[in-house]
């Protein structure tokens, strides 16, 4: 009987990095590939007013197919992992 | 007597409900990536749903913290007193302590005035609820510090107006996360607890896991009062311990949403509120010049410090106080003064109301806005 539980406090702290500040991240490249191309570029070298324009998509095709990559990898990760912890979570009905 | 102190922890439950609506939407509303209003009732639904997504939580509590030969009603109904009284009071000074603690330690502090310090399952307490209460926060803060840190990074070269509309957007679904990994903590507890008046009662046997109307009506509990809102603790996660931006924002729901639904697969019942306010110091610190009010900080950790032997002796003198009275008369006495004294503290807590309206206003150093002035706000 340990105190504390160390495999389950580094998975907490590994997971939670992966899926806390991994899955941001992924949505903030998600963001970052949207606004590439030709409006983005407008917005920069307009400079004052121009340059705080909240416009999100740039215009570049493969940015946008690549952000939908990212948003979508989020979506999926985030429904695997509430699908996992119902698993975990109710553990009468399960094999394991 | 049963149906007392079932009613008892639902009550306990809207409490709960009501103090912890900030936990996941605070940083939400502050940054307005959602109106108030819809912010609370989506929490809501969600908490609901989270509810029965994970029983892990419900089981710790229900079997892991006392000895449940030693427990009785009146015992289970002191506790849940204990936890009532200091979840209103700390609430009407807008400190976001822990609601799991205030239930955990008025049921331990009740447990040992009924049948003494042997009946506390220690190694439990201490190791699903201590230590869990001391680390999460820190792994929270450091998941929070590392995302709001690449998310700046990696966002850089956009400009501040297209990413604050971007990271509003993630914000939401960050947020509804958060109130689902609510669900699956802080409801469990109260049906752990009600589990714990059945096994006591008789009506279950030890060992057994929470049966669905338990789950159900719990479920109901914390969303009517993550509904109704504890607009004073919104404000002062929201606006008293870092000014906060849409990124920040999302930064720390996904590291509370992350760290709350790992721990409760694990059983652990840590505080909702010690995670999200461990988020909350996180982005402070991944951002550079953002400044955490660490005077608030320090406030919220001393209360957070007091909770579970406060509530503990709350708990010990309900049960003191009903045992004098002796059996369902005593049950019944409790609940009249702590009907009472929730009428006190709802009471006082009109004088300096704190509601959708100013939730939002500029911190002043305290928890109601200096001025209430009711055109401003409502624009």
């Amino acid at each position: 009987m340990s105190w504390i539980n160390l495999s389950a406090l580094w998975k907490i702290v590994v997971f939670g990095l992966v899926a806390g500040a991994g899955l941001p991240a992924l949505f903030a490249g998600g963001l970052y590939a949207l606004s590439l191309g030709p409006h983005r570029a407008r917005a920069a070298t307009a400079g004052g007013d121009g340059g705080d324009s909240d416009v999100l998509v740039g215009g570049s095709v493969a940015g946008i197919v690549i952000a939908a990559l990212c948003f979508l990898i989020v979506l999926a990760a985030v429904g695997w992992s509430i699908y996992e912890i119902y698993q975990i979570g109710h553990p009468a009905p399960a094999k394991k | 007597m049963l149906a007392l102190v079932v009613i008892t922890a639902l009550a306990f439950d809207f409490t709960n409900g009501f103090h912890d609506t900030g936990n996941a939407m605070a940083t939400s509303i502050a940054t307005g990536a959602l109106g108030p209003r819809t912010a609370v009732a989506i929490s809501g639904a969600l908490n609901f749903v989270g509810a029965f997504l994970s029983l892990a939580v419900a089981a710790t509590i229900a079997n892991g913290l006392v000895d449940t030969a030693d427990v009785t009603l009146t015992v289970v109904a002191a506790g849940l007193a204990g936890g009532i009284i200091w979840n209103l009071l700390t609430w009407l000074l807008g400190i976001p302590s822990s609601s799991s603690h205030a239930l955990i330690g008025g049921v331990i502090g009740s447990t040992i005035a009924a049948a003494g310090g042997s009946a506390v399952l220690w190694h439990g307490l201490v190791s699903k609820v201590v230590i869990p209460a001391a680390l999460s926060p820190i792994i929270a803060a450091l998941v929070a510090a590392v995302g709001t840190w690449s998310l700046y990074r990696i966002t850089r070269s956009l400009t501040e107006a297209a990413r604050g509309h971007g990271f509003r957007i993630g914000q939401i679904g960050s947020a509804c996360l958060v109130s689902l990994a609510h669900g699956t903590n802080d409801a469990q507890k109260t049906m752990g607890v009600i589990t714990l008046a059945l096994i006591a009662n008789g009506t279950l046997a030890k060992g057994s896991n929470a049966p669905i109307w338990v789950i159900v009506s719990c479920a109901l509990a914390i969303s009517l009062g993550t509904y109704i809102g504890g607009w004073r603790v919104i404000r002062t996660l929201g606006k008293g311990l870092v000014e906060i931006s849409s990124p920040q924002g999302m930064a720390a729901e996904s590291a509370s949403a992350a760290v709350i639904l790992l721990s409760s697969s694990f059983g652990y019942s840590l505080s909702t509120t010690h995670v999200a306010t461990g988020s909350i110091i996180g982005t402070g610190l991944g951002k550079k010049g953002a400044e955490v009010r660490w005077n608030v900080a320090g406030r919220m950790a001393t209360a957070w410090v007091f909770t579970l032997p406060s509530a503990g002796l709350v708990g010990a003198g309900a049960y003191a106080l009903a045992d004098g009275v002796h059996g369902t008369l005593g049950v019944i006495v409790i609940l009249i003064v702590l009907a009472v004294l929730s009428g006190l503290i709802y009471w006082r807590s009109r004088g300096s109301k704190v509601d959708h309206n100013n939730v939002n206003a500029e911190w002043t150093g305290t928890v109601a806005p200096a001025e209430p002035e009711p055109a401003a706000a409502a624009s």
